[in-house]
């Protein structure tokens, strides 16, 4: 059967209207029949399982932190989009929706996109509703800044921990609800597998990390909010746990996964130290408001960077984009650091670095006033690098940072398998082939606050779902499954690492699924991962047992997921020939070095279908269809 | 970058149910350019290598934000660095030769699980008694319908950059979570939205913080020096001005 988007009819403007008309309804009264399992807490998982709790369904909540307080959400900087047009700016719901479609480079629909745009402005009012501590203006009003890729400002701010304080309003909210009973918290839990019975999603298996025992949990509906998969380059902006394997059971046990390639790459992010580096820190995006991209004019130029006049820097995104500066996108920005790297003007020890610098606005604006709006990133880059960024210039390389690909969605946020949502980072949305700065937090919030609660219900009202026991044969296969992957693993007792291993893989595809890539290259990936997991299978040392906290082994699940996840990833990337937005394949590109995209062949969303171990997986595109907006060649000039 | 080799002394302790001891391990050459998560890192990859069980350590983001790593490092929570979490502290901070001596955090209300891994779930338990603002998702009115001063809005802030680690708790000779209580409820005390709530708030943070075992402030102020987002005891007063308040207004 070929995918349905489920795009509502009619105009642009009055979709998501109309749709929710035709919604049908789940009474008050019957909601509390329905159990709904949300694995991941944070801005999408933890908004969602509130808003459904408040609504009176019975939500299980999953984390795999001690807390659903921590999740990566946390770590966001900058802010949250919205079309309030409080700056009377020129800003609108169209703006920001435009602006959306642009930045990810014309492969997103056009419907979840002016959908996302139009909820933007629900979110603030709920947030501040909520106790965020947005910043204000002096007269007591809310404040803006600009981000990458709008000539308006529309981000909405806490410092620099927006992300921060977004995901404690919604911590607050999901905690009010298991204060009130309606949802139930299950921290220290990974899922392992879906259960999947008579085609639809009827429950999960976890391993709880403390004691190591599998459960098993049936419900009425499954949500995924289970973030993003930069950590397949072991090296990302990610927090360390992050991982693909819920979406990677999900998949194989028959859910779609949509453009499994596109992988942001931010472009300021703290340099690569050296070898024992176990992640990579991430400077806001908003630096860029003020602060300056620069290399020397000249290659191998040594000289401290105070030393180099004015006349011998290049402020190279000034130039070649004057009309948006350094707040061109954010796949712009890095592609451009890497060229001037890679023309040997990067700087540092390693020559993988470029300037960010402060010195101007802090003669414009003042250091106070440049402090109140970076004071806390500043002091971060400070602990991190023993440099302090108000006297000498950042220094700043591209890093894996956002994944706009997962699991394939319709414009209901359900998967192809029936009763499967996916939500935020976890599905492939709204971000197309590049996400603008301040829309992921607007995306996981719009879909846990505002979408899900109302399609989810639509779906339930329909649904046929018999009464299921825990103890079926479908839960007894997942629950031995699982058990096979553990032992497998605990068997092997070879002679690396999991981190080893881990840290290889990452340089595989770094190096030839990365910032820049060709045919050559994948071709070689597709060749050397099934060797790299081969070896995994017959040398990995995982110490310990199953039966407590093992976090070598729980490592090891997700890098062995990881493994089997890299070889779709380079595949998408392979059959993708041309260049959008994060996805640049060298030999598909302007002959100013911009992409190139092909919308002839390639205007439409890759959807990888799972059709066993050993098989290659299946291609099926969903056309992309433009009827609000011309997709053009993108430029920032 | 220059390269040190460190002792380490690190509290190893399989369960709650068996006794712990301080186990030696020596780290070998070390960059000081490392987090002191990532020097952890390498003594687990060697003693994993040498068939023996590595250290459990909680963290997460390592970007000093989640709150989910900690461990009491020579005797001060998250290490000697002020303000900083133990995935910020870097070892340019420590000497070629130095002994550093890990412990987890000490607390009734923070029972051990394994090594430096010990069960905070009690601070959520906090928060479910009322850390929050009662709003349902779809009932907000207009964001900028509610102007709130700078200085206020900064102050919650200030307040709300709490990231919930136990630092407090683990530096305090009682054990008490009044910097961790204290934050919220002044979050949400100082913005016009949290009003109509402050007095059942007070009150069930209060006692729920009580009932999970945390003790008594004594104004010893360890807890602010500990904390790596630098929150103020001024959060503290704030707490139990707002309990006074809770007190004398009994009807609402």
């Amino acid at each position: 059967m070929p995918l349905d988007p489920k795009i509502p009819k009619g105009p642009l403007a009055t979709k998501w209207d109309t749709h929710r008309f035709h919604c049908r309804l789940v009474s008050p009264a019957n909601r509390r029949k329905y159990e709904i399992i949300v694995v991941g807490a944070g801005l999408a998982g933890a908004s969602a399982s509130a808003t459904l709790a408040e609504l009176g369904y019975r939500v299980k909540t999953f984390c795999l932190q001690d807390s659903p307080r921590r999740a990566h959400s946390i770590a966001a900087q900058g802010g949250i989009n919205a079309a309030k047009n409080y700056r009377n700016d020129g800003d609108s719901i169209h703006r920001l929706f435009y602006d959306t479609i642009k930045g990810g480079d014309f492969r997103a629909r056009e419907a979840n996109v002016y959908r996302l745009a139009q909820i933007s402005n629900q979110i603030i009012d709920h947030c501040v509703a909520q106790g965020v501590p947005f910043a204000r203006e002096y007269g007591g009003l809310l404040a803006n800044r600009s981000f990458g890729g709008a000539q308006v400002s529309r981000t909405f701010y806490a410092r620099g921990q927006t992300g921060q304080q977004l995901l404690l309003g919604a911590y607050g909210a999901l905690m009010r609800q298991v204060n009130t009973g309606s949802v139930t918290i299950m921290p220290r839990r990974e899922m392992m597998d879906l259960v999947v019975i008579d085609g639809r999603a009827r429950g999960i298996i976890t391993r709880n990390l403390i004691t190591g025992e599998f459960e098993t949990h049936a419900a009425h509906a499954v949500v995924l909010a289970t973030g993003g998969y930069g950590n397949i380059y072991c090296l990302s902006t990610n927090a360390m746990a992050s991982n693909a394997s819920a979406i990677w059971r999900a998949y194989k046990r028959g859910a779609a996964l949509a453009n499994p390639s596109f992988v942001q790459i931010h472009p300021t992010c703290i340099p690569v130290h050296g070898e024992a580096q176990s992640k990579l820190t991430l400077m806001s995006e908003s630096l860029r408001n003020d602060g300056r991209v620069w290399v020397p004019r000249k290659p191998g130029d040594s000289r401290p960077p105070s030393e180099i006049p004015t006349e011998d820097r290049d402020y190279f995104l000034e130039t070649q984009y004057p009309a948006f500066g350094n707040l061109v996108p954010r796949d712009v920005a890095s592609r451009n650091a890497k060229q001037q790297c890679d023309a040997g003007k990067g700087v540092g020890d390693t020559g993988r670095a470029v300037y960010l610098d402060f010195h101007d606005p802090i003669l414009r604006q003042g250091q106070e006033a440049v402090e109140r709006k970076y004071g806390n990133l500043f002091q971060m880059y400070e602990k991190i690098t023993g440099q302090d960024p108000r006297r000498t210039p950042m220094m700043i390389y591209p890093a894996v940072h956002y994944t706009m690909g997962g699991l394939w969605v319709d414009y209901n946020l359900m998967t192809t398998t029936p009763g499967l949502y996916a939500l935020g980072e976890a599905n492939f949305s709204d971000h197309g082939a590049n996400r603008l700065g301040a829309s992921a937090l607007m995306q996981g919030l719009a879909d846990g606050y505002f979408i899900v609660p109302i399609t989810i219900g639509d779906e339930l009202a329909q649904a046929d779902l018999p009464e299921i026991s825990t103890d079926s044969p479908e839960f007894n296969a997942a629950v031995a499954a699982s058990t096979s992957r553990q032992e497998q693993l605990l068997g092997i007792k070879g002679n690396r690492t999991v981190l080893d291993f881990h840290r290889q893989l990452g340089h595989l595809l770094w190096e030839n699924c990365g910032m820049a890539k060709n045919a050559a290259d994948l071709q070689n990936a597709l060749a050397m991962i099934p060797e790299l997991r081969d070896e995994f299978h017959r040398n990995l040392k995982v110490p310990g047992t199953g039966q407590d906290l093992n976090q070598q082994l729980e490592r090891a699940g997700r890098v062995a997921d990881f493994l089997e996840f890299a070889e779709v990833m380079v595949r998408d990337a392979l059959t993708r020939e041309e260049s959008c937005g994060c996805h640049f394949r060298s030999e598909y590109q302007t002959d100013d070095h911009e992409a190139l995209r092909n919308d002839r062949d390639f205007n439409h969303v890759s959807v990888w279908h799972f059709n066993g171990e050993g098989v290659e997986p299946t291609l099926e595109k969903e056309p992309l269809l433009y009827d609000s907006v011309e997709p053009s060649q993108r430029s920032y000039k | 970058m220059q390269s040190i080799n460190l002792t380490l002394e690190v509290w190893r302790q399989k369960s709650r149910n068996e006794p712990g001891r301080f186990v030696t391990y020596q780290t070998g050459p070390v960059s000081s350019d490392l987090s002191f998560l990532e020097m952890l890192d390498i003594v687990n990859e060697q003693l994993i290598l040498a068939d023996d069980e590595p250290i459990v350590f909680d963290h997460d983001c390592r970007e000093g934000i989640c709150g989910m790593c900690g461990a009491v490092v020579n005797g001060h929570a998250h290490g000697p660095e002020a303000a900083t979490t133990l995935c910020q502290l870097h070892l340019r901070h420590f000497k070629d030769g130095d002994t550093i001596v890990i412990e987890p955090f000490r607390a009734r209300a923070f029972p051990l699980i394994k090594d430096l891994v010990v069960d905070r779930s009690a601070f959520d338990n906090i928060i479910a008694a009322g850390g929050y603002i009662s709003v349902n998702t779809g009932s907000a009115p207009e964001a900028n319908s509610i102007p709130i001063p700078m200085p206020t809005a900064e102050q919650a802030l200030d307040a709300a950059e709490c990231i919930g680690c136990g630092a407090c708790v683990a530096a305090c000779p009682n054990a008490a979570a009044m910097l961790f209580t204290g934050a919220r409820i002044s979050h949400l005390a100082l913005l016009p939205q949290g009003h109509p709530e402050r007095t059942l708030r007070a009150r069930a943070m209060l006692n729920k913080m009580d009932s999970e075992g945390f003790g008594n402030c004594r104004n010893e102020r360890d807890c602010e020096l500990a904390c790596p987002k630098s929150i103020s005891i001024r959060n503290i007063a704030r707490f139990n001005r707002e309990v006074i308040r809770a007190l004398i207004r009994a009807d609402d």
